[in-house]
């Protein structure tokens, strides 16, 4: 970059007056807030949720982005296919799949094991975007709490009571549609 | 020199070149899409992917006949005044409808499909399919099946090229496999009770341009997007097949073959391809150890190595070194090989090298149809280590000749590498080493002979380390490290190295130069070693074709897979 370019704008910190340097205004500005704050809860005005005694609403529970949960298909069993693709998509590589060949007949390939770092999670949702099964799924549970690192690795049992216990308040996406399974033919 | 014009380029091969139109547009970037061809099996045109319009120039009038009909660019030879059209709107249609109809019944489960990522099928579609699928996506009717214990096959997802049919009749000559049915019911499959079990199975998962033939040992294993390639050499016989290694996270998951007209052509065999579990063996030997009374004292590398120094110079103290053996095994590179013997006549000059135990398959050698050969001499650097010694040595001494010397007490220090992927000694012959005073094993597996030891190094595997290889018939070729030593070993070039004193890293390719300035059987590799490796015997070597541009380069940058034959177009003339 040339620095005589024209079509550069340079603009320049605007030199602060008297009154910005003793950060009068700044204060003023700060302490009226505290103090029309102070009014509100004397009038009895309450607006500070009480976390974790009370819970903050969302506008829509489906589409945020919170702990993950695998979800089952209809014989309750876990409806990932071991594809590796949220572990493909995903950014910060904390999705580790081990997929072998699946012990029930109408099926090919399931995950043997399959964790999910939820510290090294960064909660984009990109493995929810991957999955060609609507198996992963982002839940609106955003309060993740654990008392060690070894807590908050997430295995495949895991992940899958996350589905039962979020099942009924948050619905599989594509409940609707379950995924086509195969006839079983005789060879 | 013909002239042939492809898309308006002309393209000159020599009158030697026979072609067809696949490779003749391929050395200008013309890319014709196909399936059933492979330049190491017999035409059969079955797959019409690759139909183009073909017509003549005529050269005293310079008018251009065209033929009405598309031909398949795989079963027309190139020939002077030959003119292809690649991508006319009549070849875009029928590369349309052959997609469209390869399609109609496959089961597009490509998440489960071991191939995505690698697939003819899937890659072909982006450039040359249709936007949308007018047919309905059925699932899955057939399960896997066996055709034997190194092949899966998914017969839902087979685009029926044929390619594995005509392998097994054509190069391992095993004939298992055929086409059952007829028309839209056509399968592959083998013969009740033939299952396809030589020793060149695999070679039919890597020539499967779908997922339908899948090698069962790697099923469900790795998606092959995570896998690195690592260029090496297959160790196991003395062939030297060119292979890749392919590896994630540190672990070997998959070996599949170069191209390599010196020495394998494009096959391997299931021995190199699947007996590798000695690479990541839990029971590997992870640091230097020294042999007290009941038990094995663990040192650290700097401890260990002044260990082995102080016990070898004790022995040269002892005879002035001429009762002192260091055995070379043939699974060392040649920079290893050369390393460890400047350090043992650094030693003493009196030193006696010899070339370590060389396992020999006791059937023989093992011939396919095509030529295609697994030696029966199981190691791959006989020929490297030994004209090393005989460069430094002199002298010709082989291992049943040092255990005679061991036995009439002529030698009673010995240093042996090894390194072999299995068990290598059997306990007569560890039993000659009870006479031995001094006995430093280096090895990779804890062996008979690591038992008597009174120090063992840790050796480390091929995948693990880089170097050259000199097969049976002198051809070099260099390999490039795929994992990492396992822990607490070094490789062993860096081994070598630091037991000699020689400052700074090991580094194969600069060893190597150093070899072939000092050494005459070498001076050919001094610039460096090509992909195809190096005839140090015959001095020239068959170079796989090229274009102007550069290496022959597949159309579709997705295709990284080894399968693919693009990657190395043969020139037909010179094979």
């Amino acid at each position: 970059m040339k620095t005589d370019d024209k079509s550069i704008k340079w603009v320049e910190e605007p030199q602060l007056g008297f009154a910005g340097r003793m950060y009068l205004t700044p204060f003023v500005d700060g302490l009226t807030t505290t103090i029309k704050h102070l009014f509100k809860v004397v009038q009895g005005d309450d607006f500070t949720t009480q976390f974790p005694e009370q819970r903050p609403t969302f506008g829509n529970a489906l589409i945020y982005r919170g702990v993950h949960r695998l979800n089952k298909d209809e014989h309750n069993r876990v409806k990932c296919v071991a594809c590796f693709l949220c572990a493909t998509a995903c950014p910060a590589h904390c999705i580790d799949i081990v997929g072998t060949e699946a012990p029930w007949e109408d099926r090919e390939k399931y995950p043997q094991s399959f964790v999910i770092d939820e510290l090294r999670c960064i909660f984009c949702g990109m493995c929810e975007e991957a999955c060609p099964v609507d198996a992963i799924e982002l839940t609106s549970l955003f309060d993740l709490t654990g008392a060690s690192r070894e807590e908050m690795i997430f295995d495949k049992e895991k992940l899958l009571s996350v589905y039962d216990m979020t099942k009924d308040q948050e619905p599989m996406k594509s409940a609707g549609h379950p995924a086509p399974a195969r006839p079983v033919k005789g060879h | 020199m013909a002239t042939i014009i492809v898309d308006g380029l002309e393209v000159q091969i020599g009158d030697d070149e026979r072609l067809n139109l696949i490779q003749v547009a391929d050395r200008v970037h013309k890319p014709i899409p196909f399936y059933c061809w492979h330049p190491g099996l017999t035409v059969v045109a079955s797959c019409r992917m690759c139909l183009v319009e073909v017509g003549t120039k005529n050269k005293e009038t310079g008018k251009i006949d065209m033929l009405p009909r598309l031909v398949p660019a795989c079963q027309t030879p190139a020939k002077d005044g030959t003119v292809v059209v690649t991508d006319s709107p009549k070849v875009r249609a029928n590369q349309n409808f052959v997609q469209e109809g390869l399609l109609l019944d496959h089961p597009v489960d490509c998440p489960i499909c071991d191939q995505a990522g690698e697939c003819w099928l899937q890659d072909y579609y982006f450039n040359y399919g249709h936007k949308e699928r007018r047919a309905d996506v059925k699932p899955f009717t057939s399960q896997r099946r066996d055709l034997g214990p190194h092949v899966s096959l998914f017969a839902d997802r087979c685009v029926m090229c044929s390619r594995c049919v005509r392998f097994t009749r054509e190069v391992s000559g095993g004939g298992e496999l055929m086409v059952i049915d007829r028309g839209h019911h056509a399968e592959i499959d083998v013969f009740e009770g033939f299952p396809i079990e030589d020793k060149m199975s695999g070679n039919v998962n890597d020539l499967c341009p779908v997922g339908a033939l899948c090698s069962t040992d790697f099923l469900y294993q790795q998606r092959v997007w995570f896998m690195q390639p690592h260029d090496s050499v297959c160790t196991q016989c003395s062939t030297g097949c060119s292979v890749q290694l392919q590896t994630s996270h540190n672990e070997l998951y998959r070996i599949q073959p170069r191209y390599n007209p010196n020495a394998n052509d494009w096959w391997m065999c299931d021995i190199g391809r699947y007996e590798n579990s000695h690479v990541r063996a839990p029971e590997r030997i992870n640091g230097i150890k020294r042999r007290q009374k009941d038990r094995w004292e663990d040192l650290n590398w700097s401890d260990g190595l002044k260990a082995v120094r102080d016990a070898l110079q004790d022995a040269v103290n002892r005879h002035g070194g001429a009762k002192l053996a260091v055995v070379f095994s043939p699974f060392l590179t040649v920079e290893e090989a050369y390393l460890l013997a400047l350090f043992a006549k650094h030693l003493s000059r009196h030193v006696v090298l010899t070339v370590g135990k060389i396992p020999v398959y006791p059937a023989g050698d093992e011939v396919f149809k095509s030529g295609f050969t697994i030696r029966a001499e199981r190691a791959p650097n006989r020929r490297g280590v030994e004209e090393v010694l005989k460069h430094v040595e002199g002298k010709d001494s082989d291992w049943p000749m040092l255990l005679k010397k061991i036995d009439a007490g002529e030698i009673t220090d010995v240093y042996v590498t090894a390194n072999y992927p299995g068990s290598w000694i059997d306990d007569a012959e560890a039993t000659v080493f009870e006479k031995v005073h001094t006995l430093i094993v280096q090895d990779m597996l804890p062996s008979k002979l690591a038992r008597r030891a009174d120090l063992i190094v840790p050796g480390v595997s091929s995948a693990e380390k880089g170097g050259s290889y000199v097969n049976h018939a002198g051809l070099i070729q260099s390999t490039e490290w795929a994992l990492r030593p396992i822990e607490g070993a070094h490789t062993d070039g860096q081994t070598f190295c630091d037991l000699s004193g020689r400052k700074g890293l090991y580094s194969p390719a600069d060893v190597l130069a150093e070899i072939a300035a000092v050494i005459p059987f070498f001076a050919r590799a001094g610039d460096g070693v090509p992909e195809a490796g190096l005839n140090l015997v015959t001095g020239t070597e068959k170079k796989p074709a090229t274009t102007a541009l550069g290496t022959v380069t597949h159309p579709l940058p997705t295709f990284r897979s080894v399968a693919s034959p693009m990657l190395e177009v043969i020139d037909v003339a010179g094979g």
